[in-house]
Protein backbone atom coordinates (compact mmCIF):
# COMPACT_ATOMS: atom_id res chain seq x y z
CA UNK A 1 0.00 0.00 0.00
CA UNK A 2 3.23 1.94 0.51
CA UNK A 3 4.28 1.77 -2.80
CA UNK A 4 0.89 2.81 -4.31
CA UNK A 5 1.01 5.80 -2.51
CA UNK A 6 4.96 6.74 -3.33
CA UNK A 7 4.13 6.14 -7.10
CA UNK A 8 1.60 8.96 -6.78
CA UNK A 9 4.03 11.23 -5.24
CA UNK A 10 5.62 13.61 -7.34
CA UNK A 11 8.69 13.70 -5.76
CA UNK A 12 11.39 10.98 -6.98
CA UNK A 13 14.04 10.09 -4.40
CA UNK A 14 16.58 9.32 -7.27
CA UNK A 15 16.88 11.07 -10.51
CA UNK A 16 19.42 10.67 -13.46
CA UNK A 17 19.03 13.33 -15.97
CA UNK A 18 20.88 13.36 -19.48
CA UNK A 19 23.85 11.49 -18.00
CA UNK A 20 26.84 10.58 -20.72
CA UNK A 21 29.80 8.65 -20.04
CA UNK A 22 32.64 8.09 -22.05
CA UNK A 23 35.17 5.29 -21.70
CA UNK A 24 38.08 5.50 -23.84
CA UNK A 25 37.04 6.01 -27.10
CA UNK A 26 33.51 5.29 -26.69
CA UNK A 27 30.75 6.74 -25.63
CA UNK A 28 28.81 4.36 -23.15
CA UNK A 29 26.31 6.23 -22.03
CA UNK A 30 24.57 8.54 -23.85
CA UNK A 31 21.79 10.50 -22.06
CA UNK A 32 20.34 7.75 -19.65
CA UNK A 33 18.00 9.18 -17.80
CA UNK A 34 15.26 7.88 -15.18
CA UNK A 35 13.58 8.73 -12.16
CA UNK A 36 13.71 6.17 -8.58
CA UNK A 37 10.44 6.68 -6.53
CA UNK A 38 10.04 5.05 -2.65
CA UNK A 39 8.71 1.81 -3.01
CA UNK A 40 10.16 1.42 -6.58
CA UNK A 41 12.27 -1.51 -8.29
CA UNK A 42 14.09 -0.66 -11.44
CA UNK A 43 16.18 -3.06 -13.56
CA UNK A 44 18.38 -2.00 -16.40
CA UNK A 45 18.41 -4.15 -19.06
CA UNK A 46 20.47 -4.48 -22.27
CA UNK A 47 22.93 -6.98 -24.23
CA UNK A 48 26.45 -7.26 -22.33
CA UNK A 49 28.83 -3.98 -22.39
CA UNK A 50 26.23 -1.79 -22.74
CA UNK A 51 26.81 0.17 -19.72
CA UNK A 52 24.69 -1.29 -17.04
CA UNK A 53 27.07 -1.55 -14.39
CA UNK A 54 28.85 1.67 -15.63
CA UNK A 55 25.43 3.53 -15.36
CA UNK A 56 25.25 1.94 -11.58
CA UNK A 57 28.86 2.82 -10.75
CA UNK A 58 27.81 6.77 -11.70
CA UNK A 59 24.58 6.43 -9.72
CA UNK A 60 26.72 5.38 -6.56
CA UNK A 61 29.50 7.40 -6.98
CA UNK A 62 32.25 5.21 -7.94
CA UNK A 63 32.70 7.00 -11.78
CA UNK A 64 32.37 10.47 -12.40
CA UNK A 65 30.25 11.50 -15.10
CA UNK A 66 31.03 13.07 -18.72
CA UNK A 67 28.06 15.25 -17.97
CA UNK A 68 24.12 15.18 -16.28
CA UNK A 69 23.00 14.99 -13.25
CA UNK A 70 22.15 12.39 -10.47
CA UNK A 71 20.02 13.88 -7.78
CA UNK A 72 19.16 12.44 -4.91
CA UNK A 73 16.18 13.76 -2.36
CA UNK A 74 16.55 16.95 -4.29
CA UNK A 75 20.55 17.37 -3.91
CA UNK A 76 22.51 17.11 -6.49
CA UNK A 77 25.41 14.77 -5.79
CA UNK A 78 28.53 15.22 -5.38
CA UNK A 79 27.37 17.10 -2.79
CA UNK A 80 26.33 15.49 0.24
CA UNK A 81 27.59 12.37 -1.24
CA UNK A 82 28.14 10.96 2.62
CA UNK A 83 24.53 11.33 3.47
CA UNK A 84 23.05 9.71 0.43
CA UNK A 85 26.44 6.87 0.75
CA UNK A 86 24.42 6.13 4.05
CA UNK A 87 21.54 5.72 2.40
CA UNK A 88 22.89 3.36 0.25
CA UNK A 89 23.73 -0.11 -0.22
CA UNK A 90 25.72 -0.84 -3.32
CA UNK A 91 26.64 -4.17 -4.41
CA UNK A 92 29.40 -5.18 -6.91
CA UNK A 93 30.23 -8.00 -9.25
CA UNK A 94 32.13 -8.59 -6.52
CA UNK A 95 30.94 -9.71 -3.45
CA UNK A 96 33.05 -7.59 -1.03
CA UNK A 97 33.88 -10.07 1.71
CA UNK A 98 37.39 -11.06 3.25
CA UNK A 99 38.29 -14.95 2.04
CA UNK A 100 40.27 -15.47 5.08
CA UNK A 101 37.24 -14.05 8.09
CA UNK A 102 34.29 -16.24 8.66
CA UNK A 103 30.91 -15.12 7.13
CA UNK A 104 29.81 -13.82 10.99
CA UNK A 105 33.13 -11.73 10.99
CA UNK A 106 32.77 -10.44 7.50
CA UNK A 107 29.06 -9.21 8.28
CA UNK A 108 30.44 -7.75 11.38
CA UNK A 109 32.79 -6.09 10.33
CA UNK A 110 31.04 -4.90 7.14
CA UNK A 111 27.83 -3.46 8.88
CA UNK A 112 29.60 -1.93 12.30
CA UNK A 113 31.00 0.45 9.81
CA UNK A 114 27.86 1.83 9.56
CA UNK A 115 26.09 1.01 12.27
CA UNK A 116 25.64 -0.88 15.55
CA UNK A 117 24.83 -4.42 15.38
CA UNK A 118 24.78 -7.26 17.45
CA UNK A 119 25.54 -10.94 16.99
CA UNK A 120 22.22 -12.11 16.88
CA UNK A 121 21.08 -9.50 14.14
CA UNK A 122 23.37 -11.04 11.61
CA UNK A 123 22.48 -14.28 12.65
CA UNK A 124 18.97 -14.23 11.45
CA UNK A 125 20.04 -12.34 8.89
CA UNK A 126 22.01 -15.13 7.17
CA UNK A 127 19.06 -17.57 8.48
CA UNK A 128 16.80 -15.65 6.39
CA UNK A 129 19.12 -16.56 3.51
CA UNK A 130 19.13 -20.31 4.57
CA UNK A 131 23.19 -19.94 4.97
CA UNK A 132 22.89 -20.19 9.07
CA UNK A 133 25.35 -23.32 8.51
CA UNK A 134 27.63 -21.25 7.15
CA UNK A 135 28.11 -18.23 9.99
CA UNK A 136 31.46 -19.98 11.33
CA UNK A 137 33.32 -20.71 8.76
CA UNK A 138 36.16 -19.19 6.67
CA UNK A 139 34.41 -17.48 3.48
CA UNK A 140 37.05 -19.24 1.50
CA UNK A 141 34.89 -22.54 1.84
CA UNK A 142 32.25 -21.86 0.41
CA UNK A 143 30.43 -22.34 -2.80
CA UNK A 144 30.01 -19.20 -4.94
CA UNK A 145 25.98 -19.07 -4.36
CA UNK A 146 26.80 -19.32 -1.04
CA UNK A 147 29.02 -16.09 -0.70
CA UNK A 148 26.33 -14.17 -3.11
CA UNK A 149 23.89 -15.07 -0.17
CA UNK A 150 26.09 -13.58 2.41
CA UNK A 151 27.20 -10.77 0.50
CA UNK A 152 23.27 -10.12 0.32
CA UNK A 153 22.95 -10.87 4.04
CA UNK A 154 25.06 -7.56 4.07
CA UNK A 155 23.21 -5.36 1.87
CA UNK A 156 19.89 -5.95 3.98
CA UNK A 157 21.76 -4.96 7.54
CA UNK A 158 23.07 -1.71 6.56
CA UNK A 159 19.56 -0.92 6.44
CA UNK A 160 19.94 1.64 3.95
CA UNK A 161 17.29 2.81 1.76
CA UNK A 162 18.63 2.44 -1.16
CA UNK A 163 19.75 -0.74 -2.91
CA UNK A 164 22.17 -0.76 -5.95
CA UNK A 165 23.06 -4.39 -6.89
CA UNK A 166 24.62 -5.16 -9.71
CA UNK A 167 23.13 -8.46 -11.18
CA UNK A 168 22.47 -9.78 -7.58
CA UNK A 169 21.39 -13.46 -7.95
CA UNK A 170 24.60 -14.30 -10.02
CA UNK A 171 25.54 -17.75 -8.79
CA UNK A 172 22.10 -18.03 -6.96
CA UNK A 173 20.10 -21.43 -7.09
CA UNK A 174 16.49 -21.41 -7.44
CA UNK A 175 15.48 -21.68 -4.28
CA UNK A 176 17.85 -18.71 -3.39
CA UNK A 177 16.44 -16.43 -5.69
CA UNK A 178 12.64 -17.08 -4.76
CA UNK A 179 14.60 -16.11 -0.80
CA UNK A 180 16.01 -12.83 -2.43
CA UNK A 181 12.90 -11.84 -3.99
CA UNK A 182 11.14 -11.62 -1.16
CA UNK A 183 13.54 -9.68 0.50
CA UNK A 184 13.25 -7.22 -2.49
CA UNK A 185 9.79 -7.30 -1.76
CA UNK A 186 9.83 -6.33 1.67
CA UNK A 187 11.86 -3.64 1.31
CA UNK A 188 9.93 -2.35 -1.43
CA UNK A 189 7.21 -2.41 0.70
CA UNK A 190 8.64 -0.33 3.29
CA UNK A 191 9.60 2.00 0.84
CA UNK A 192 12.68 1.04 0.04
CA UNK A 193 14.13 1.50 -3.81
CA UNK A 194 16.35 -1.42 -5.19
CA UNK A 195 18.32 -0.52 -8.73
CA UNK A 196 19.64 -3.50 -10.35
CA UNK A 197 21.58 -4.59 -13.34
CA UNK A 198 19.98 -7.56 -14.40
CA UNK A 199 19.95 -10.63 -17.06
CA UNK A 200 17.17 -11.96 -15.47
CA UNK A 201 14.40 -10.06 -14.69
CA UNK A 202 13.39 -10.37 -11.16
CA UNK A 203 9.30 -10.22 -9.56
CA UNK A 204 7.86 -9.73 -13.61
CA UNK A 205 4.36 -8.05 -13.45
CA UNK A 206 4.54 -6.69 -9.55
CA UNK A 207 3.24 -2.93 -9.33
CA UNK A 208 6.41 -0.86 -8.58
CA UNK A 209 8.44 -2.84 -10.62
CA UNK A 210 9.91 -1.34 -13.84
CA UNK A 211 12.70 -1.87 -16.41
CA UNK A 212 14.86 0.83 -17.87
CA UNK A 213 16.41 -0.60 -21.60
CA UNK A 214 19.91 0.83 -22.34
CA UNK A 215 20.74 0.58 -26.12
CA UNK B 1 10.76 5.75 4.38
CA UNK B 2 12.66 3.19 6.31
CA UNK B 3 14.52 4.36 9.28
CA UNK B 4 16.96 7.23 7.60
CA UNK B 5 18.30 8.34 11.30
CA UNK B 6 20.80 5.47 12.16
CA UNK B 7 23.27 6.08 14.95
CA UNK B 8 26.56 5.61 13.07
CA UNK B 9 29.18 4.60 15.03
CA UNK B 10 32.05 7.34 16.40
CA UNK B 11 35.34 8.08 15.10
CA UNK B 12 37.07 5.93 17.69
CA UNK B 13 34.83 3.19 17.26
CA UNK B 14 35.58 3.14 13.86
CA UNK B 15 39.27 3.38 14.65
CA UNK B 16 38.82 0.27 16.75
CA UNK B 17 37.02 -1.33 14.17
CA UNK B 18 39.66 -1.63 11.28
CA UNK B 19 42.35 -2.14 13.84
CA UNK B 20 40.50 -5.11 14.93
CA UNK B 21 39.48 -6.56 11.79
CA UNK B 22 43.10 -5.90 10.41
CA UNK B 23 44.95 -7.59 12.74
CA UNK B 24 42.71 -10.57 12.79
CA UNK B 25 43.16 -10.51 8.78
CA UNK B 26 46.94 -10.48 9.87
CA UNK B 27 46.77 -13.30 12.71
CA UNK B 28 45.04 -15.40 9.67
CA UNK B 29 47.91 -15.09 7.00
CA UNK B 30 50.89 -14.26 9.27
CA UNK B 31 53.21 -15.62 7.21
CA UNK B 32 53.08 -12.81 4.65
CA UNK B 33 53.28 -10.03 7.49
CA UNK B 34 56.43 -11.73 8.34
CA UNK B 35 58.18 -11.14 5.37
CA UNK B 36 59.23 -7.15 5.11
CA UNK B 37 60.66 -8.38 8.42
CA UNK B 38 62.81 -11.70 7.37
CA UNK B 39 63.92 -9.22 4.21
CA UNK B 40 65.01 -6.53 6.74
CA UNK B 41 67.16 -9.62 9.45
CA UNK B 42 68.68 -10.96 6.04
CA UNK B 43 69.39 -8.07 4.10
CA UNK B 44 71.90 -6.49 7.01
CA UNK B 45 73.31 -9.85 7.70
CA UNK B 46 74.51 -9.52 4.40
CA UNK B 47 76.72 -6.93 4.65
CA UNK B 48 79.51 -8.69 7.19
CA UNK B 49 79.62 -11.71 5.02
CA UNK B 50 80.15 -9.03 2.05
CA UNK B 51 81.99 -6.22 3.38
CA UNK B 52 84.36 -7.86 6.16
CA UNK B 53 83.45 -9.61 9.69
CA UNK B 54 85.71 -6.91 11.53
CA UNK B 55 83.51 -4.83 13.79
CA UNK B 56 85.60 -1.87 13.57
CA UNK B 57 84.51 -1.41 9.69
CA UNK B 58 80.67 -2.55 10.74
CA UNK B 59 80.72 0.21 12.96
CA UNK B 60 81.19 2.75 10.49
CA UNK B 61 78.62 1.78 8.14
CA UNK B 62 76.21 -0.24 10.67
CA UNK B 63 73.80 3.42 10.81
CA UNK B 64 73.47 3.48 7.22
CA UNK B 65 72.81 0.01 6.44
CA UNK B 66 70.25 -0.27 9.17
CA UNK B 67 68.52 2.78 8.11
CA UNK B 68 68.40 1.71 4.12
CA UNK B 69 67.08 -2.15 4.85
CA UNK B 70 64.56 -0.49 7.11
CA UNK B 71 63.36 1.83 4.29
CA UNK B 72 63.39 -0.89 1.59
CA UNK B 73 61.55 -3.12 4.05
CA UNK B 74 58.57 -1.00 4.70
CA UNK B 75 58.51 -0.69 0.80
CA UNK B 76 58.20 -4.28 0.79
CA UNK B 77 55.81 -4.15 2.92
CA UNK B 78 53.78 -1.91 0.85
CA UNK B 79 52.04 -4.20 -1.57
CA UNK B 80 50.00 -5.77 0.96
CA UNK B 81 48.69 -2.64 2.48
CA UNK B 82 45.37 -1.76 0.07
CA UNK B 83 45.41 -3.92 -2.45
CA UNK B 84 44.06 -7.57 -1.09
CA UNK B 85 41.07 -5.15 0.08
CA UNK B 86 40.72 -3.36 -3.16
CA UNK B 87 41.20 -6.77 -5.09
CA UNK B 88 38.58 -8.26 -3.29
CA UNK B 89 35.86 -5.41 -2.94
CA UNK B 90 36.20 -4.20 0.35
CA UNK B 91 37.52 -1.24 -0.10
CA UNK B 92 34.93 -0.17 -2.79
CA UNK B 93 32.51 -0.96 0.11
CA UNK B 94 34.58 1.87 2.79
CA UNK B 95 34.51 4.20 0.02
CA UNK B 96 30.45 3.82 -0.35
CA UNK B 97 30.36 3.68 3.63
CA UNK B 98 29.43 7.37 4.39
CA UNK B 99 32.43 7.23 6.69
CA UNK B 100 35.45 9.67 6.35
CA UNK B 101 37.67 7.90 4.16
CA UNK B 102 40.69 9.21 5.73
CA UNK B 103 40.14 8.56 8.48
CA UNK B 104 39.50 4.47 7.75
CA UNK B 105 42.69 4.57 5.67
CA UNK B 106 44.77 6.27 8.29
CA UNK B 107 43.20 3.34 10.88
CA UNK B 108 44.43 0.71 7.74
CA UNK B 109 48.09 2.45 8.03
CA UNK B 110 48.65 2.47 11.54
CA UNK B 111 47.57 -1.14 11.38
CA UNK B 112 49.82 -1.83 9.06
CA UNK B 113 52.87 0.10 10.79
CA UNK B 114 52.15 -2.06 14.09
CA UNK B 115 52.56 -5.01 11.81
CA UNK B 116 55.24 -4.00 9.82
CA UNK B 117 57.34 -1.00 11.13
CA UNK B 118 57.26 -2.35 14.94
CA UNK B 119 58.53 -5.14 14.85
CA UNK B 120 61.90 -3.68 12.78
CA UNK B 121 61.96 -1.44 15.39
CA UNK B 122 62.06 -4.24 18.19
CA UNK B 123 64.62 -6.06 16.29
CA UNK B 124 66.85 -3.66 14.89
CA UNK B 125 68.95 -3.20 18.25
CA UNK B 126 69.44 -6.64 18.05
CA UNK B 127 70.99 -6.38 14.20
CA UNK B 128 72.71 -3.31 14.84
CA UNK B 129 74.65 -5.32 18.12
CA UNK B 130 75.48 -8.08 15.41
CA UNK B 131 76.68 -4.66 13.19
CA UNK B 132 79.09 -3.88 16.56
CA UNK B 133 76.82 -1.22 17.13
CA UNK B 134 77.41 -0.43 20.96
CA UNK B 135 74.74 -0.65 23.04
CA UNK B 136 74.14 2.71 24.27
CA UNK B 137 72.91 3.74 20.82
CA UNK B 138 70.11 1.41 21.70
CA UNK B 139 67.03 4.08 22.55
CA UNK B 140 68.33 6.69 19.89
CA UNK B 141 68.02 3.55 17.15
CA UNK B 142 64.74 2.46 18.29
CA UNK B 143 63.52 6.17 18.51
CA UNK B 144 64.80 7.27 15.05
CA UNK B 145 63.32 3.79 13.33
CA UNK B 146 59.78 4.38 15.37
CA UNK B 147 59.55 7.86 14.54
CA UNK B 148 61.07 7.36 11.02
CA UNK B 149 58.98 3.69 9.71
CA UNK B 150 55.55 6.25 11.06
CA UNK B 151 56.49 8.69 8.41
CA UNK B 152 57.32 6.10 5.56
CA UNK B 153 54.44 4.10 6.40
CA UNK B 154 51.88 7.36 6.19
CA UNK B 155 54.12 8.12 2.61
CA UNK B 156 54.15 4.48 1.36
CA UNK B 157 50.41 4.51 1.80
CA UNK B 158 49.83 7.64 -0.57
CA UNK B 159 51.73 6.23 -3.15
CA UNK B 160 50.02 2.79 -2.54
CA UNK B 161 46.68 4.44 -2.87
CA UNK B 162 47.48 6.48 -6.06
CA UNK B 163 49.04 2.78 -7.63
CA UNK B 164 47.08 0.16 -6.33
CA UNK B 165 44.90 0.13 -9.99
CA UNK B 166 47.90 -0.46 -11.82
CA UNK B 167 48.85 -3.91 -12.47
CA UNK B 168 52.01 -4.41 -11.49
CA UNK B 169 52.32 -1.47 -9.52
CA UNK B 170 55.57 -2.04 -7.19
CA UNK B 171 57.83 -0.91 -9.48
CA UNK B 172 56.38 2.38 -10.36
CA UNK B 173 55.74 2.74 -6.22
CA UNK B 174 59.62 2.60 -5.54
CA UNK B 175 60.09 5.38 -7.83
CA UNK B 176 57.81 7.23 -6.71
CA UNK B 177 58.00 7.28 -2.97
CA UNK B 178 61.25 6.49 -2.19
CA UNK B 179 62.48 10.02 -3.55
CA UNK B 180 60.32 11.80 -1.29
CA UNK B 181 61.45 9.33 1.67
CA UNK B 182 64.61 10.64 1.71
CA UNK B 183 64.46 13.14 4.21
CA UNK B 184 63.34 10.38 6.66
CA UNK B 185 66.36 8.56 5.63
CA UNK B 186 69.00 11.58 6.21
CA UNK B 187 67.73 12.42 9.30
CA UNK B 188 67.19 9.00 10.91
CA UNK B 189 70.86 7.89 9.63
CA UNK B 190 72.21 11.02 10.77
CA UNK B 191 70.95 11.07 14.33
CA UNK B 192 71.96 6.88 15.06
CA UNK B 193 75.67 8.20 13.52
CA UNK B 194 75.63 10.99 15.86
CA UNK B 195 74.84 9.33 18.55
CA UNK B 196 77.82 6.83 18.28
CA UNK B 197 80.09 9.51 18.46
CA UNK B 198 78.44 10.52 21.53
CA UNK B 199 76.82 13.71 20.55
CA UNK B 200 73.84 15.45 20.80
CA UNK B 201 70.81 13.88 19.17
CA UNK B 202 68.20 16.00 19.76
CA UNK B 203 67.81 18.00 16.30
CA UNK B 204 67.48 15.26 13.89
CA UNK B 205 65.33 13.42 16.16
CA UNK B 206 63.19 16.46 16.72
CA UNK B 207 63.29 16.78 12.66
CA UNK B 208 62.06 13.51 12.56
CA UNK B 209 59.19 13.99 14.78
CA UNK B 210 58.02 17.27 13.26
CA UNK B 211 57.92 15.04 9.56
CA UNK B 212 56.14 12.55 11.44
CA UNK B 213 53.57 15.11 12.28
CA UNK B 214 53.33 16.81 9.31
CA UNK B 215 52.56 13.16 7.38
CA UNK B 216 50.32 12.18 10.23
CA UNK B 217 48.08 15.32 9.99
CA UNK B 218 48.13 15.83 5.83
CA UNK B 219 48.39 12.34 4.38
CA UNK B 220 45.41 11.00 5.35
CA UNK B 221 44.02 13.64 3.12
CA UNK B 222 46.35 12.59 0.18
CA UNK B 223 45.62 8.96 0.82
CA UNK B 224 41.84 9.13 0.60
CA UNK B 225 41.88 11.54 -2.39
CA UNK B 226 44.27 9.06 -4.17
CA UNK B 227 42.10 6.11 -3.48
CA UNK B 228 39.01 7.44 -5.02
CA UNK B 229 40.77 8.15 -7.83
CA UNK B 230 41.91 4.33 -7.93
CA UNK B 231 38.45 2.84 -6.93
CA UNK B 232 36.72 5.29 -10.10
CA UNK B 233 38.20 3.01 -12.88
Amino acid sequence: MLAQVAATSPQPQLEARAVHLWRGEKHLLRGVSFALYSGELLQVVGPNGVGKTSLLRCVAGLLPTESGEIVWQGQQLPEGRDEFHRELAYLAHVNGLKAELTALENLRFGVSVRRAVTTEELRETLQLLHVEACADLPVRALSAGQKRRVALARIMLTRASLWILDEPITNLDKAGIALFEARIAEHMRTGGMILTAAHQLLLQGQPGVRTLELR
Amino acid sequence: MQSSVQTTPGLGKILMLVLARDLRLAVRHWDQVLQPLIFFVIVTTLFPLAISPALDELRKISPGVLWVAAMLASLLALESLFRPDVEDGTMEQWVLSGQPLSLLLLAKTLTHWLLTGLPLVLMAPIVGTALGMPQSVWPVLAATLALGTGSLSVLGAIGAALTVSVRRGSVLLALLVLPLEMPVLIFGARAVDLAMHGEPVAGPLNLLAALLLFFVSLGPFAMAAAMRISVES
